[in-house]
């Protein structure tokens, strides 16, 4: 009878990011490759680990490895990467690749208990809504340990004996941290936006028009407090619902457009022009930072559809009657 | 400054009496919502909770439960376009805003 062993696989890592490795990053920040921003899910050795080193535990999505390793220097520890698509995490744990049945699978893939002599894994905490641990335990006889939220804290988590403070377990939302999460949705604004460019030129073509300059500026301007100002100023806008916070932002930025063009003393157009854009900016910015619910580290599922059944609605009859005004006005003035 | 969200709106139980404290709970959760009391798990501040299903699928004693779900307004929208359940699917097609 012939014994047939699996070879073991282990690819050498490095904590020390390239230049490339930065570019990636960024780039992935503004949606360029960040679907195809990955690396090979299996088995990684930082350093020189031993059969007695730490397994840390980690996600196939590039700046997740990436921003691990780089913690991790002069350190000899295992990095196990988990196939999720490409995904974060956080995100991965939330849909389940991140998940009991891929760690568990992954364990017997890389044929970890030939590596090690121990028998734990060090998760990143923000894998926990993806990992059932007492399952995991059962099923592949290695026990989880949450680590800490943030790859930074890991060093610190592993020195202490595994131990966590409430600090390294929370997670935080400062002002940095949203900034970078904007320009993802800044570009993807920018497809719509270009749409509805379309649309306005060919009204133009039509004589339905004309919409100009003032139009165009008016619109970015509510893109980019929706998409960019909203998450940036969040604490410290009135309220709690985003949509309500982004409206609050946009009609400031509605009234300051019409300050720009003359009004109350010398309007340049038409108080129904006046009025659409009321209509219009405002909610156009409650959309957009609506949608930073999603990017953001602490809405619920629950909370986040009790705002929405208010906001939508509202947003589309606000917008809708503005477009109304504007068509109207330019019916009247030709 | 402090993050908060709306008041009063998540579906986090915990259920007391199956609770053996065991404390992977305040282990796993991201937002600091349970502590320890007379050798059980409490829910020292629901509001706190973005339902993230992480301490119920950890919690080894069936002790607690949510409605797990995405807090992403996209989703929700695709949701309610496609008619499926809202989930945090758009790396999928490239587009909206979460992960």
């Amino acid at each position: 009878m012939q014994i047939t062993s699996r070879e073991l696989k282990i690819i050498p890592t490095s904590t020390q990011l390239t230049f490339n490795d930065v570019i990636g990053s960024w780039k992935a920040r503004w949606g360029i490759n960040r679907m195809n921003f990955i690396v090979e899910p299996g088995l990684y050795s930082v350093g020189n680990p031993s059969s007695n080193s730490s397994v840390l535990v980690s996600a196939n999505y590039k700046m997740s490895f990436d921003k691990l390793r780089k913690e991790l220097k002069a350190m000899d520890v295992w990095i196990l990467v988990l196939d999720t698509k490409g995904i974060n995490v956080w995100c991965a744990a939330g849909k389940g690749t991140f998940g009991t049945q891929e760690l568990i699978n992954r364990i017997a893939i890389v044929q970890l208990e030939k590596i090690v002599s121990h028998r734990t894994v060090i998760l990143p905490q923000l894998g926990a809504p993806g990992i059932k641990a007492h399952e995991v335990s059962k099923f592949s006889g290695f026990k989880v340990i949450y680590g800490p939220v943030k790859a930074k804290d890991v060093k610190e988590f592993i020195n202490s004996g595994m131990k966590a403070t409430a600090e390294m377990r929370t997670v935080r939302f400062h002002a940095y941290d949203r900034l970078v999460l904007t320009p993802v949705d800044l570009v993807l604004s920018f497809k719509v936006s270009l749409m509805i460019f379309g649309v306005l030129f060919l009204l133009n073509l039509l004589g339905v028009g004309p919409f100009g300059f003032i139009d165009f500026y008016a619109y970015i301007g509510a893109v980019i407090v929706g998409c960019v100002l909203t998450p940036v100023l969040l604490p410290w806008i009135p309220g709690k619902a985003f949509a309500w916070k982004g409206w609050l932002l946009g009609i400031i930025w509605a009234v300051l457009v019409q300050v720009l063009n003359g009004w109350p003393d010398a309007p340049q157009y038409s108080l129904l022009r006046a009025l659409g854009y009321l209509l219009i900016l405002p909610p156009v910015s409650a959309f957009y930072a609506m949608n930073f619910t999603g990017s953001s580290t602490f809405t619920s599922f629950s909370g986040v559809l009790k705002e929405m059944k208010i906001a939508v609605p509202m947003i589309a009859i606000s917008i809708f009657s503005g477009i109304v005004l504007l068509l109207v006005n330019s019916f009247i003035k030709y | 400054m402090k993050t908060q969200y709306l008041k009063d709106v998540s579906t986090l139980k915990l259920k007391s009496d199956r609770c053996t404290g065991c404390g992977r709970c305040i282990e796993v959760c991201p937002h600091n919502v349970f502590g320890i009391n007379d050798g059980r798990s409490v829910i020292v501040d629901k509001d706190r909770c973005m339902e993230c299903g992480a301490c119920v699928k950890n919690c080894p004693f069936k002790a607690l439960e949510v409605k797990q779900g995405v807090g992403c307004a996209y989703a929700i929208i695709m949701g309610w376009l496609t008619g499926t359940e809202p989930s945090c699917d758009c790396s999928d097609n490239g587009s909206g805003g979460c992960c």
